[in-house]
């Protein structure tokens, strides 16, 4: 066929039906120096063999992006992870952001919150407000979320084993404002197997985590339909030393995984495949990460039609977010950062991101200061609104290079979701310390390239310069826990405590039975039952995980 | 005895945690006191000791039931030791011990004695110091000792010998676990313990050990040590086997058997550091290293002490 | 030949083992014997495991900032069980201005990231050579 044909036939109909409700943010696109931009290149002839492996935007496999406008439409939502301290001066950073031009939020919680402890729990002492904010009642959720419209703006929460009481209570905070649960947009990461095999903050063993992310599923796809219930994580299995084929196998095998468990439980695949999102990591070699993200894509595509039978074209489609490499920062000469930042955030944009973070210079030495998360935003707008690569969608399709590697990280990454079958599935492979093993075993590797010298960084093993002047870095307020500690010291003597152990119980119930946990976990939520006593409940209905790796 | 092996014998009887991971290492390392401290830990006056042996291939399940056993014992105020012995890295000589990972629970426990062995290539295998070993954790009160090993290779099987009962824990879906068993194992295994018992394929594994079992005389016990289930029926067999070997004297030949295996370990493990610093010495001729071996042994084996 | 045995251990509740893991292999292939004691734990835990295990030093990881808590406790945890003479050395993502405070706390060395293995390495054995010069394996 020509590819003028295929041209004409997608344009009018894929892409028209897209056009006619989201106009392309301009009527004509052009170059620099004024040559006219097609929204898609295709080489001259185009075969059965493209028309599968590639296809076009917006179609099946989706090898070239998953909408048909892609960037010509509205660019990637620009959306900086941020959380510290209390809710109080989180909400300001948000603020801020919102002032500057993100789209979205995206909270970090401090680790006693992502673990489901209480600020004031033994285990808490010194972790308080930390690596993000301390979140321990609906109370502090309503100061973190204040002046800010739910209905309004999509917030993305960096939570697992507890994702159902921090989904509650946004749920909560939201109608306060008189926003519906059915308004809400976000995402939960909610995606456990991952903290299993590659971040520690799991709580309760594999079955019943399972269990709650399956009531997660189903309560959510009857009360808040556009909210994206987990986001299957490869960023931290990268993160931990993963290669890039390792992250693409490892978080599909869990996606595959989830729709597993959501199939037992009798729900519809075409209800809540649509709300499943990924979350990658972007790392430096450029082609190889472009490749990544159009291989995942593809890979999906196949995997929910042909394997699960998926009917509703959404449901094949890998939406995903995108973090710039955390474990690719050094602490010396920060501002190399921004350098890699630039290649890892271009590496998302060619590969099609939904959503990007950019990681900030400083962040090897601390949490970053507003400066830093200023430059890091300013690079996803630069990459924008100045480098003309929005303009055209996938302009890598084609490259020899780029197609071949594509074709290898797909069929590498399918031989190591089939050893994890063959080992009797992740949840095996977890509780064996295989899948952790193959992550280990590649970041020895790399930490050993680097001390050989076989792997250069930059400032790190070679070009590296005696530096006098230390960069600025934030500071957190010391008194953060003493704070938080004496807050919910308060919630706890003022809410009513009679009803505070009535949902409690009826919680422990309902944890002993089958019944889904939401509507009991959200009951507890408003009468101010906290995180740690939520959470506790259910540690002692389903005990806790302890991983044996290594 | 010198006075300082006479501080750190009673150390260890008052339960020392400090005395005893120090004694230890003194046996480990045959430091200047290891001598002075074992003649403190005669056999005549140590109280009442079972070992037990667990044994089995990685991915059976082993530290999460060792885990329960000790619960288990810790519910009735028993005192209790664990060796965890992982192998040395023939290439480095180093090791990782990582099975504490899954004994964590019990860190603050003082009287739940955990220590962490590497196997370190030894010649006489590993009885020579994890009998001492077992000594030190039985003269500071633990009742019973625990020895858990992975199984596969001899030096595992020697440990399970020093055991006065040793259990051999499988699951399903290990593959080559039976042809192991059938290879020596099975031989000095006194339990047999079916893990993961809830998994697919246990009851075939039943009935292939089962087989195996009828002819050995031996128990088959199920277990599913993540929640625990079979664990108290698992220590009731032990129980009434311990008694049953007692009243036999079983349990003494047994011991017997395990003393002279430690010995011969011991010997092996002297003998091997003076004919490395003779061999140094010795003048090589143009016959096979056999028949100069034999010439070696002869010059040399005399003023062995 | 006397072995060095090492703990190495994450207090708190950072999940973000990989530095922990690498050095813990890392040592395995310079001749150490590692004992390994996984994430989230106390103080308490890490310092009685060290006694009962008889390590010589004890290496601690912390990314989550809680490092000035963490490791001067193991310190005095260490301490209040007369094992004082075992040498803590930490790592992790730590400000320059806090490495004074931790070294006068009793931690003996602290390692940024992209410190190399070597230096790692070294660090530890002279910390192994000079607690066997101290007890000379005798009590």
């Amino acid at each position: 066929m020509k590819a003028q044909e295929l041209l004409k036939k997608w344009k009018e109909t894929t892409l028209a039906k897209v056009i006619a409700r989201f106009p392309e943010r301009k009527t004509e696109f052009k170059t620099g120096g004024n040559l006219p931009i097609p929204n898609v290149a295709l080489p001259a002839e185009v075969d059965e063999n493209y028309t599968s492996t590639l296809g076009m935007p917006g179609e099946y496999p989706y090898t070239r992006g998953i909408q048909p406008t892609m960037y010509r439409g509205r660019f990637w939502t620009m959306r900086q992870y941020a959380g510290f301290s209390t809710a109080k001066e989180s909400n300001e950073r948000y603020r801020y952001l919102l002032s500057q031009g993100t789209k979205g939020l995206s909270v970090a919680f401090d680790l006693p919150t992502q673990i489901g402890y209480d600020s004031d729990d033994k285990m808490s002492i010194g972790e308080v407000g930390k690596v993000g904010v301390a979140i321990d009642t609906l109370a502090d959720m309503e100061v973190l979320f204040d002046q800010i419209p739910l209905d309004k703006i999509s917030t993305s929460m960096t939570i697992n084993a507890p994702a159902a009481v921090l989904l509650c209570m946004y749920v909560a905070v939201a109608e306060k404002q008189g926003v519906k649960a059915e308004q809400v947009n976000g995402t939960i990461q909610n995606d456990i197997l991952k903290e299993y095999i590659a971040r520690g903050t799991y709580i309760y063993p594999p079955k019943e985590s399972l269990r709650i992310i399956t009531d997660i599923f189903e309560w959510c796809g009857q009360h808040t339909p556009s909210f994206n219930t987990i986001s299957i994580s490869g960023y931290h299995i990268r993160e931990a030393g993963s290669t890039a084929v390792e992250e693409v196998a490892l978080t599909l095998a869990n996606a595959c995984t989830y729709v597993d468990k959501a199939l037992e439980a009798g729900l519809d695949i075409d209800v809540f495949a649509k709300r499943l999102a990924f979350f990658f990591n972007a790392s430096n070699d450029l082609f190889e990460e472009v490749a990544k993200f159009r291989a995942a894509r593809r890979m999906w595509a196949k995997i929910m039609k042909e394997k699960y039978k998926a009917k509703d074209p959404k449901s094949w489609m890998l939406r995903f977010h995108t973090q710039t490499a955390g474990n690719t920062l050094t602490a010396q000469q920060i501002d190399n950062n921004i350098v890699r930042v630039t290649i890892q955030a271009l590496s998302s944009v060619l590969g099609g991101t939904q959503s990007l973070h950019t990681n900030s210079r400083d962040e090897a030495l601390s949490l970053p200061t507003t400066e830093s998360v200023q430059i890091a935003l300013r690079t996803q707008q630069i990459i924008a609104h100045e480098s003309g690569v929005a303009n055209t969608i996938d302009p890598l399709a084609g490259s020899f290079f780029v197609e071949q590697l594509t074709d290898d990280i797909e069929l590498k990454a399918n031989k190591i979701m089939q050893d994890i079958e063959d080992a009797g599935g992740v949840v095996a492979a977890i509780n064996d310390g295989f899948v952790q093993r193959i992550i280990e075993d590649s970041a020895y590797e790399y930490q050993m390239e680097i001390e050989r010298k076989d792997r250069v960084i930059v400032g790190v093993n070679k070009f590296v310069v005696k530096e006098n002047k230390k960069p600025e870095t934030m500071k957190l307020d010391p008194a953060v826990e003493k704070n938080q500690n004496a807050a919910l010291k308060h919630i706890k003597q003022t809410r009513n405590n009679d009803r505070v152990s009535e949902t409690l119980n009826e919680l422990r119930t309902a944890a002993k039975g089958t019944a889904n946990l939401m509507p009991f976990i959200l009951a507890a939520v408003k009468e101010y039952a906290s995180i740690g006593e939520i959470s506790n409940v259910l540690r002692d209905e389903f005990g806790e995980f302890v991983s044996k790796s290594i | 005895m010198s006075n300082r092996a006479q501080k750190l014998l009673a150390d260890i009887k008052n339960k020392n945690a400090r005395a005893i991971g120090k004694a230890i290492s003194i046996v480990e390392n045959e430091t200047e006191l290891c001598d002075d401290l074992l003649i403190g830990l005669s056999e005549s006056e140590m109280p009442q000791y079972l070992v037990l042996g667990i044994t089995g291939n990685p991915g059976a399940g082993k530290s999460t039931l060792t885990d329960k056993i000790i619960a288990h014992y810790r519910k009735q105020n028993q005192r209790i030791g664990i060796i965890a012995i992982d192998p040395t890295s023939p290439i480095s000589g180093g090791a990782i011990l990582g099975d504490r990972i899954r004994m964590m629970q019990h860190a603050t426990d003082s009287d739940v004695v955990i220590r962490s062995m590497a196997t370190r290539g030894r010649l006489g295998g590993l009885c020579s110091c994890a009998g001492a070993t077992v000594r030190i954790m039985a003269a500071s009160g633990c009742n019973p000792i625990i020895i858990e090993t992975v199984g596969v290779g001899q030096s595992e099987i020697d440990i399970v010998s020093l055991a006065d009962i040793s259990l051999l824990v499988s699951a399903p879906g290990l593959g080559d676990d039976i042809q192991a068993m059938k290879a020596g194992l099975l031989e000095v295994a006194d339990l047999l313990v079916i893990n993961k018992a809830d998994l697919p394929g246990a009851t075939a594994l039943f009935r292939d050990l089962q087989m195996l079992a009828r002819e050995k005389e031996r128990e088959i016990t199920k277990t599913i040590a993540s929640t625990g289930e079979g664990v108290d029926k698992l220590i009731k067999q032990i129980e009434l086997l311990e008694k049953d070997y007692n009243e036999s004297s079983y349990i003494l030949k047994k011991r017997e058997a395990s003393k002279k295996k430690e010995i011969i370990d011991w010997s092996l493990e002297m003998v091997r550091a003076k004919l490395e610093k003779n061999i140094e010495h010795f003048a090589l001729t143009n016959s096979d290293p056999r028949l100069q071996a034999k010439d070696f042994i002869k010059q040399h084996l005399k003023d062995m002490q | 030949m006397v072995k060095y045995r090492v703990l190495i251990g994450k207090p708190g509740l950072d999940g973000h083992d990989r530095g922990a893991k690498f050095i813990a292999r890392l040592l395995r292939d310079e001749g150490f014997e590692v004992i390994y004691t996984g994430i989230r734990h106390s103080a308490e835990e890490i310092a009685s495991v060290a006694v009962s295990e008889d390590v010589a030093a004890i290496g601690l990881s912390s990314l989550s900032g809680a490092h000035l808590k963490f490791f001067p406790d193991v310190v005095s945890e260490l301490k209040s069980r007369d094992a004082s003479d075992i040498r803590v050395l930490g790592g992790g993502v730590i400000p320059d201005e806090d490495i004074p405070i931790l070294i006068e706390s009793g931690v003996e060395t602290i390692f940024t990231p992209g410190a190399p293995a070597a230096d790692i390495v070294a660090s530890f054995r002279k910390a192994c050579e000079a607690h066997q010069k101290e007890n000379e394996g005798n009590y």
